[in-house]
């Protein structure tokens, strides 16, 4: 269905196509998941009243859902700016269609990752204090300076090649749409010189990107493995948290993809190969996080530390085993069993895997955080977590807000870099052509170089 | 200037919680319900852990009075984003209330678990809360709090003493509520720089140790191991 489209030059229509016009079944979402999030808000506000005494947190487990919420949206924010900037310097050609919706991701989930921080705060009045009276030792300083820069740079990124396809749309749209991105579009008349300009600035931020993406959740696994606690204080947790938050990026990107596949007809754009490319990514992904788990644990269980011994044994046959199980089996044997094969690495059994994944690596912070503070190095205070209805409603709300923001992303712009597809067929043909060549011996003298793709070297410009 | 730190004689304890007691009326510390107290919220900035070891006949108990462990490398004090964690120049950590945006960190830093966060607002029976110690503030909800040597009773003893023209002596003049408080006198209070005081003295007995030395913390309070 997707091969021999008979208009498949047809003016990229369908991508402009959401923007453009809104169907019923966004707008009964919206007001489903704006219902869910409006409970949330008063969750919070519940809880603003009262206090955190109406959450199930408690001594020594002071730290729930919402650090593991922050550590996880943080996360899945690894999707976008880090995965793309990545296949952009690369020079991934299949990137073109994915891009954008990954870039999205990243930009929207980060005020949830900040937002749970500030959810988690006993006094959020006082934020600003961080601030005024920093302290620079502290890790959570460090994670309020990464993040922000990171908001920031990601925030670039997404823009930057939004510029092009905002003055498509400034062409297309009318009334107050058309006065946004004519304010938005800067201008934009595609002049060599202006195209020149943007690539620049855009592979100058996707090399930036990078390691202020690494950095991000670097820091933010600093917070736990800077303590003195049992199984926190590793010092594989940097690398081990920023595997994790690809591979929940990752997943999260791919469920993404195949939403707006599924709701905007792009089927045409985000073929099965994309889907197959990162899902070998995934698996890869999947692997590289066991190893780090595998290696986290068992150096844990051979040490034989009393502290850490009953953190371990807490997660692998005591309260936690359930989860601790449920986490194995959703972050590698299903991915595993679903991706490995190709028969059934189609894009159901990929977007299963993924949803397996996105519950699997959620599990796997609360694992990070719950068990250890719930075994403190002193067994005097030993304790239970259980979250109550407040955390219960915050999260959901969480979730449906940020469902909520990326679907009106996808009403105020293309969802698809248009001007990157484009480019693709226009250019990108020819200089994956001339790259593959260029890896090639070089020819003997005599023999003639074509320098053009066959068949549809005739539609190619040199430039 | 003086180091203040306590040696605790665990010879003498007596498991009688007096001390507990003194410090929840000393600091203002908020009671709770026994239902939030099963829940994990009650607080206490110095507690008596007991613990029973052995089986019958040769069984043992044991009680281990704790209170802030005033570390030299104190933990919490560090991770404070805001700097409401701070350790004076004479190596008391106490907390600034005030300031407290109520993260806990610091609660998660401590190994010892001494810092306590106010869930809810703070409650007192009515008699109780009749029986507030006017030299202390209460705090808010959603912030930590913990045990800081009877701050407070040192800025009185400071007081007394430049109204005499010399520093605060290192024993007797300044002692935190609840090493005034304990009838068995095992607990030992002092400046542990002044070679004269008993606080030192006991400090360096073969028989001192501290919790938890090997994570490097450097507790001010010693332990008088059992003989």
């Amino acid at each position: 269905m997707q091969t021999t489209h008979p208009q498949a030059f047809d003016g990229d229509d369908v991508l402009f196509a959401p923007v453009l016009r809104t169907g019923r079944g966004f707008y009964t979402a919206a007001v489903f998941l704006l219902a869910v999030a409006a409970w949330g808000a008063y969750a919070y506000t519940y809880q603003l009243r009262y206090g955190l005494g109406v959450t199930g947190l408690n001594r020594p487990v002071a730290w729930g859902f919402y650090i593991v919420n922050f550590v996880f949206f943080i996360g899945i924010s690894h999707a976008g700016t880090l995965i793309s900037a990545i296949l952009r310097l690369c020079n991934a050609e299949w990137r073109r269609p994915i891009t954008r919706a990954a870039e999205t991701i990243t930009v929207l989930v980060l005020f949830f990752g900040l937002g749970s921080i500030i959810i988690d705060l006993g006094r959020p009045d006082r934020l600003f204090y961080v601030m005024q009276y920093g302290r620079l030792q502290s890790p959570l300083l460090w994670d309020v300076t990464s993040i922000t820069t990171y908001l920031t740079a990601s925030t670039l990124y997404l823009y930057l090649p939004l510029i092009p396809d905002l003055a498509l749309l400034r062409d297309r749209a009318r009334g107050w749409r058309r006065q946004l991105y004519t304010a938005i579009s800067l201008g934009w008349r595609g002049t060599p010189e202006q195209h020149r300009r943007l690539e620049r600035g855009i592979s100058v931020m996707a090399v930036l990107v990078i390691p202020i993406a690494v950095s991000v959740h670097t820091v933010v696994s600093w917070v736990f493995s800077m303590t003195l606690q049992p199984m926190w204080k590793s010092t594989i947790f940097g690398p081990y948290f920023v595997t994790g938050a690809i591979f929940s990026g990752m997943a999260a990107l791919i469920i993404a993809m195949a939403a707006v596949r599924r709701a905007y007809h792009l089927e045409n754009y985000l073929k099965p190969v994309h889907f197959n490319s990162l899902a070998l990514l995934l698996l890869t992904m999947s692997l590289l996080w066991f190893y780090f788990t595998f290696a986290e644990h068992l150096t844990a269980y051979y040490g034989g530390e009393l502290a850490e011994g009953a953190v371990l044994f807490a997660k692998v046959t005591g309260p936690y085993a359930p989860e601790f199980w449920a986490m194995v089996v959703l972050n590698l044997v299903i991915p595993l069993a679903i991706m490995a094969n190709r028969r059934t690495r189609t894009v159901a059994g990929i977007v299963t895997a993924s949803a397996s994944v996105l519950v699997g690596m959620w599990l796997e912070r609360y694992l990070i955080v719950v068990p250890t503070l719930a075994n403190p190095r002193l067994p005097y205070a030993r304790g239970l977590y259980s979250p109550t209805w407040v955390e219960w409603s915050i999260t959901a709300g969480a979730f449906a807000l940020f469902i909520l923001l990326y679907m009106v992303f996808t009403k105020l712009f293309p969802i698809i870099s248009i001007w990157e597809v484009r480019e693709g067929r226009e250019r990108g043909i020819q200089e994956a052509y001339e790259r593959i060549e260029s890896y090639l011996p070089t020819p003997t003298p005599g023999t003639q170089p074509s320098g053009r793709v066959p068949g549809v070297g005739a539609a190619v410009p040199s430039h | 200037m003086a180091r203040w730190g306590m040696v605790i004689d665990l010879d003498r304890c007596t498991g009688c919680q007096a001390c507990v007691v003194t410090c929840k009326a000393e600091n203002n510390v908020p009671v709770v319900t026994p239902r939030e107290a099963q829940r994990g919220r009650l607080m206490l900035w110095m507690t008596v852990i007991p613990e029973v070891e052995g089986e019958f006949p040769r069984v043992r108990a044991r009680f281990t009075p704790r209170p802030c462990m005033q570390c030299d490398h104190p933990p919490c004090v560090k991770v404070c984003p805001v700097q409401a964690m701070t350790k004076s120049p004479e190596g008391t950590v106490s907390h600034v209330f005030a300031r407290c945006i109520g993260c806990r960190f610091c609660v998660q830093a401590c190994p010892y678990g001494v810092t306590y966060f106010n869930w809810q607002a703070p409650t007192w029976p009515k008699d109780l809360r009749e029986a507030l110690n006017p030299d202390f503030a209460i705090r808010p909800t959603g912030v930590v709090e913990m045990c800081d040597f009877c701050h407070h009773r040192l800025q009185h003893a400071r007081e007394e003493a430049r109204a005499d023209g010399r520093e605060v002596r290192g024993e007797g003049e300044y002692v935190p509520a609840c090493v005034q408080a304990c009838p068995a006198r095992a607990l030992i209070f002092g400046d542990l720089d002044d070679p004269n005081t008993a606080a030192s003295n006991l400090a360096h007995s073969p028989r001192a140790f501290r919790m938890l030395e090997d994570l490097g913390t450097s507790p001010k309070v010693y332990y008088l191991k059992e003989g």
